[in-house]
């Protein structure tokens, strides 16, 4: 179904959205719906009031629908909208950097998508989401995705969807549902938990609830006295866990079911996931820099990891699931590692043993994991000699054996090679990353030393991109190796330099 | 290859004015100057002898701050404008070099606050299209500065990609 085209070529969003706008709209406004109601309960007339906001709501909402248009030429897209102060939004077409297709239940009941168009970092102004065609028909919506990130634009006035013709797509990853068995080490579920808890004590709070007069939580209450403090802690942290890998699992499954990940012809990437609000990122193939493997320590364990992009023009996102830059969700490490080297086309940057950084290195660890531990374990301990606490707070010093194995791993952890075109990092314990970024897509140098750095002859080497997480560290790396990246990343930067 | 593994970077090749020194010292002599204040409303308030203590060595630290600071940090902070390549050193305890190739760098701005007006000083922070690595050169002379900046702007006008 083609949509209507006034002469100058603006068409209009999906009619359908006239159902969903309401819906959005009236569902935001309810604190304020309630608010009114309760206001004028004593009156009552509150029903009224009610029932005025709620249709003032609905016809304001209506208006987006009538006043919004769009228009796509040769050269760049226009969104004009606003009732009393009308706006343009204009977006060159060789400036767009990616095209996110979105649809919530509530569009995907209705056949409809919401089509965010991003130009990316150029664009200082405070416009994060670029410019949105929220409703256009999910057909129109993806023939409109691969028409800006090929510039084949297809006449608009003959819309009728054939000269676009199917793009040819190749596979990388399909989404398998195995993988759910790492969601719970994944942790995304930790923050949800917490929120939660958070508000459910609030709530208990703020309704004046003590809850020591609670019947059931009175009795184990009581219990408590009896009972050995011990088992009812190991409960508590059953509890938690479960609870976390509960909510780290439906939070995977959710923003993850129906994973898939293609490459167009055109080079671009392609990911589209999601169980009830579906999502379709690309990412243009000049934008791409670079793929990084990431490997939280739980995950690490069980034999995971997950793959994301290092693209110009896309923010990384926290936790496992937020941004667009999620190239494979937690999966086997054997599934992320060949995902990565098919994104890069070569796998030597994702598997080839890396250059250690020497026993120096090493020793800054172990001073930096001990030194802080022992520097905390002595003023406790100095305090418990002198308040007289029990002596089992000598226990505490067992503490010294994760801090060393900690340190230990990430010695193990920190490398670095230049390979295959690829300047490759990789550092971190608690999550260990492999990052691996084209050369020629280091824009910067920043070369750290602390005191101690200085005295051991090593630095903190950043290459500045201007991707992803804009600087990658290759820490307590010597001297004379950190200006040989330099020199082989930025060709002729450092002539005249040298003494 | 081999040279390349013996070769030492060296510094950049020119100092900052030497009237950043000043600017360093009564910037730090102000932040000292607040905490001492504080220290002896509370004296006065308080009246103990520990509060006198710590406001004796409060200013002895500040002190020697001020005298070593300045001076190390002016022989630490350096620029060179290498013809490829921006390229500075900032720093006293903890030191940073920055590089940042001419044909990546998109914007070269000066910028003079209150008190660097005061010592004449101007400085220029060049960025690329990472937010990781803007280079900053503190402390110049403003005739100085106005020149690198020219002469950065017209070599960057020359470069034709969109520098990311």
């Amino acid at each position: 179904v083609s949509l209507p085209i006034d002469s100058d070529g603006w068409r209009r969003l999906s009619p359908r959205m006239l159902l969903i706008h309401p819906v959005v709209e009236v569902t935001k406004s309810i604190p304020l719906l309630l608010g009114v109601l309760f206001a004028g309960s004593h009156s009552g007339t509150g029903a009224y009031w009610g029932l005025g906001v709620a249709v003032v709501v609905i016809v304001l909402s209506l208006t987006r629908w009538f006043t919004t248009r769009y228009r796509i030429d040769d050269d760049q897209i226009q969104l004009r909208h606003g009732l009393l102060r009308r706006q343009t939004v204009n977006a060159r077409l060789d400036r767009v950097r990616t095209v996110d297709v979105t649809a919530h239940l509530l569009h995907r009941v209705l056949g409809l998508s919401r089509v965010t168009i991003g130009t990316g970092t150029s664009d200082r102004r405070r416009r994060p989401d670029g410019l949105t065609l929220d409703g256009v028909d999910t057909d129109d919506a993806q023939r409109l995705r691969a028409e800006l990130l090929h510039h084949v634009l297809a006449a608009p006035e003959q819309g009728s969807g054939e000269q676009a013709g199917p793009l040819r797509e190749q596979d990388l990853a399909i989404f398998d549902p195995a993988w759910i068995r790492y969601a719970p080490f994944n942790l995304s579920g930790a923050v949800t938990a917490l929120a939660v808890v958070g508000f459910a004590l609030r709530i208990v709070n703020d309704a004046h609830v003590d809850l020591a007069k609670v019947g059931p939580l009175r009795h184990a209450g009581n219990d408590v006295t009896s009972a050995s403090l011990i088992g009812i802690v190991v409960i508590a942290v059953i509890v938690v866990l479960v609870f976390i890998a509960l909510t780290s699992t439906t939070g995977y499954v959710l923003a993850f079911w129906g994973f898939h990940l293609t490459r167009h012809e055109g080079g671009s990437l392609h990911v589209s996931r999601g169980l009830i609000t579906t999502r379709n990122t690309s990412i243009e193939h000049r934008r791409l820099r670079g793929v990084e493997l990431s490997e939280p320590l739980l995950l690490r364990w069980v034999g995971g990891a997950r793959t994301l992009a290092i693209a110009t023009g896309l923010r990384v996102g926290r936790g496992s699931e937020r941004g667009g830059t999620v190239l494979l969700p937690p999966a086997p490490a054997g599934e992320a590692i060949r995902v990565a080297a098919a994104v890069l086309e070569t796998d030597g940057p994702i598997v080839a043993p890396l250059r250690a950084h020497g026993p120096s290195a090493r020793r800054r660890r172990y001073v930096r994991a001990l030194g802080v531990t022992l520097l905390v374990l002595s003023i406790l301990l100095a305090i418990g000699l002198i308040e007289g606490w029990p002596w089992p707070l000598a226990l505490l010093a067992l503490v010294m054996v994760p801090a060393a194995l900690l340190a230990e791993d990430r010695y193990r952890s920190l490398g670095h090679l230049l390979t295959h075109g690829h300047l490759v990092v990789r550092s971190g314990s608690l999550v260990r990353r492999r990052v691996a970024i084209k050369q020629d897509g280091v824009i910067g140098w920043k070369m750290r030393r602390t005191f101690f750095q200085r005295r051991l002859g090593l630095m903190t080497l950043t290459a500045a991109t201007a991707a992803g997480r804009q600087g990658y560290r290759i820490i307590d790396v010597d001297l004379a190796e950190a200006e040989s990246v330099i020199a082989v990343c930025s060709p002729g930067v450092l002539d005249g330099l040298r003494c | 290859v081999a040279s390349l593994e013996n070769a030492r970077l060296r510094a950049p090749a020119h100092h900052v004015s030497p009237r950043a020194r000043w600017y360093w010292a009564t910037r730090a002599a102000g932040g000292w100057l607040i905490l001492l204040g504080v220290e002896a409303a509370a004296l006065f308030a308080v009246g103990i002898t520990p509060m006198a203590i710590t406001l004796v060595i409060t200013a002895l630290i500040g002190l020697a701050h001020l005298i070593v600071m300045p001076q190390w940090r002016y022989r630490v902070h350096t620029w060179e404008d290498a013809g490829g390549a921006v390229y500075t050193q900032t720093g006293w305890i903890t030191q940073e070099r920055r590089i940042a190739p001419v044909n990546r760098i998109q914007t070269v701005d000066t910028h003079r606050g209150p008190i660097e007006q005061l010592f004449r000083l101007s400085n220029i922070t060049v960025t690329t299209a990472s937010a990781a690595g803007p280079l900053r050169i503190h402390g110049l002379d403003r005739r100085t500065a106005d020149q690198l900046v020219a002469t950065l702007t017209q070599r960057t006008q020359a470069t034709e990609d969109d520098a990311t």
